[in-house]
């Protein structure tokens, strides 16, 4: 387990995570996110063999629910927040994807 | 001096003694003197709340009876409102207007509650200081150069000065909890799943969970009652039928057995606060004076809590919150030359997030990627089952356990902000119940020497919130501190 970032690490996070950071963040974020996996690190110390994971803490299951169809979201009032809605044609406009 | 309660609003508007604009222009009062001051809200709705209350009060046949009707709320910055801004605290979400509400905001408008306001919150609830607010941070009203908690700060100013009696919160590691403490107010979290997360900008969903803030115990058992319950709207909530939370409050806990988790209450790595730990032993053993019985308890992988959290929560956070993308809602970049979507997704983040929720992205984001999911994320979810585990076994002898809150009391703007690390080590008495699941509660348990508040946390098994408000109000009815409140705060009374 790597102690502390290179900033090539973080850009390589940073990436993956569509966050374009600038130099500042990307030496405070090398440091603190050391940090605080050193800390985390704690837990290699404890015997988890053969314990099953925890991904959610309900109890019981519900099953399925009926196949309904129910009324959504009105088309207008789902573009209304859109930066860049194209209203009259039902669209989410966003910059060229493909050249 | 008593100052009401949402129990005595609710029945001044029922008996027709109050009407609900009186009531409404009280709060936009409380609100328009001490908010400057203190910034509890971040948007505040005067002249639609009034509109609201007046329709209340014309239709007394369609409202009465409903067990809110007339009493102002605040709503979390993080729960949709319908028509009202959304922002969760966010530069990304601070011109958004959701097109629905969030169900528990729905269940408070059926109930006839008012909504005067949404409250500053850290960044999409991530914090446990309220100074991540892209806005500005909210000060506590019992000490203005002292953080109120978060990530409900603004929910907890908004109680503890008496702007509204209830006011809504959600709670991921210790967020409605932790600010109830250092205000010196009353915060639930409820069991996970027991009130509906529909409309709740996520940031764990394994581990959010809406409850009350308010400042008695009985505020809350009534405030639960209304927003409890499933929700087909969300497959993660509790069908189970919702008890009667406010018969529950009997008084009695002749027989309870408490569990004291006292290793981990008293290890170095806990670090409580002497004047804490003082109250906190006090608090105990006024509950024992009603019968109550104290039971050792271990909790041996309590310690760990932490750690497990910050690996669990940063995980589900880094894939929630890849939402914000200056698509569908939220802010966009200006194209700037670069024209490409890429580009548009990248700048879009960097510009319209703030430094905490980009580490935790960031983190969330690594403990995730390919060679190192095993060893963080997998092996945090498996200890997170020997949390579980511990208090399988603590309530195999213990009917509640009992922690403080927090390990100190309120700390002073700035102190923490360079030092992320230290800001995560005081969440240690109440991420585990988030881990695990359970309802716990934070009830006032008297104040430090200098003043400050001190919480007495209590956790309960799954779905046993009515033992757990028994409990918590039985203690609350001998120690009477509701009876304490902070003085008002003026633009005129701030410091330097």
């Amino acid at each position: 387990m790597p102690a502390g970032f290179s900033r090539a690490e973080i850009e390589r996070i940073a990436a993956l995570a569509h966050l374009e950071l600038g130099d500042d963040e990307l030496d405070l974020f090398a440091r603190q996110l050391g940090d605080i996996l050193d800390y985390a690190n704690q837990l290699q110390q404890i015997d988890t063999t053969g314990v099953p994971p925890t991904a959610s803490v309900l109890i019981g299951d519900e099953g399925e629910r009926a196949d309904l169809a129910v009324a959504s979201l009105d088309r207008d009032a789902a573009l209304a927040n859109a930066p860049d809605g194209a209203a009259d044609a039902g669209f989410f406009r966003v910059p060229r994807v493909i050249g | 001096m008593t100052t009401p309660t949402l129990v005595d609003l609710r029945d001044a508007w029922q008996s027709g003694r109050r009407s609900a604009v009186e009531l409404c222009e009280e709060a936009l009062t409380a609100i328009a003197q001490q908010d400057a001051v203190l910034g509890a809200f971040n948007t505040v709705i005067g002249e639609a709340a009034l509109a609201r209350a007046a329709s209340i009060d014309r239709d007394r046949a369609t409202w009465a009876g409903r067990p809110l009707a007339g009493v102002p709320v605040a709503i979390k910055d993080n729960l949709c409102t319908r028509g009202i801004r959304t922002t969760a605290s966010s530069r990304i979400l601070e011109a958004f207007v959701p097109p629905y509400d969030a169900t528990a905001v729905a269940k408070l408008q059926a109930a006839g509650a008012v909504i005067v306001g949404k409250t500053n919150c850290d960044e999409f609830a991530m914090g446990s200081s309220n100074e991540n607010s892209a806005f500005r941070p909210a000060r506590n009203p019992w000490a203005t150069d002292r953080i109120p908690g978060g990530s409900s700060g603004g929910s907890a100013v908004a109680v503890a000065a008496g702007m509204t009696t209830l006011a809504l919160g959600s709670d991921t590691g210790g967020s409605i909890r932790q600010p109830a403490a250092l205000c010196g107010i009353v915060g639930l979290k409820p069991t996970y799943g027991r009130v509906s997360r529909y409309g709740l900008l996520a940031f764990a969903s394994s581990l959010d969970q809406i409850g009350p803030l308010t400042w008695t115990v009985r505020d809350a058992a009534l405030a639960l009652s209304v927003i409890a319950g499933g929700d087909p709207a969300d497959a993660t909530s509790a069908p189970q039928p919702v008890a009667d939370y406010l018969a529950a409050l009997t008084g009695d806990v002749r027989g309870l057995r408490i569990g004291v988790p006292t290793a981990l209450i008293d290890g170095h790595h806990a670090g409580v606060d002497p004047d804490v730990a003082s109250k906190f032993g006090a608090a105990l053993q006024t509950l024992v004076a009603r019968g109550a019985r104290l039971v050792d308890i271990a909790l041996p992988n309590a310690a760990a809590a932490i750690p497990t959290y910050y690996l669990v929560a940063t995980a589900e956070a880094s894939s929630n919150l890849a939402r914000y993308d200056g698509v569908r809602y939220g802010y966009r970049a200006p194209a700037d030359g670069r024209d490409d979507l890429r580009t548009m997704y990248r700048r879009s983040r960097e510009q319209g997030f703030g430094a905490e929720v980009k580490r935790r992205i960031m983190l969330g984001t690594y403990v995730l990627s390919a060679g190192y999911y095993d060893a963080y994320y997998l092996k945090a979810q498996q200890v997170r089952t020997l949390i579980r585990r511990d208090y399988d076994e603590a309530f195999a002898h213990a009917d509640v356990v009992a922690m403080p809150t927090s390990p100190t009391p309120a700390f002073r703007l700035g102190e923490r902000v360079a030092d992320p690390m230290q800001m995560y080590l005081a969440d240690i008495f109440t991420v585990s119940a988030n881990l695990a699941g359970l309802p716990a509660i934070s009830v006032p348990c008297g104040f430090t020497a200098a003043g400050l508040p001190v919480g007495l946390q209590l956790t309960g098994r799954h779905l046993d919130e009515a033992t757990l408000l028994r409990a918590a109000d039985a203690y609350e009815r001998d120690a009477g501190w509701p009876e304490h409140r902070p003085a008002r705060v003026t633009t005129a009374a701030e410091p330097a």
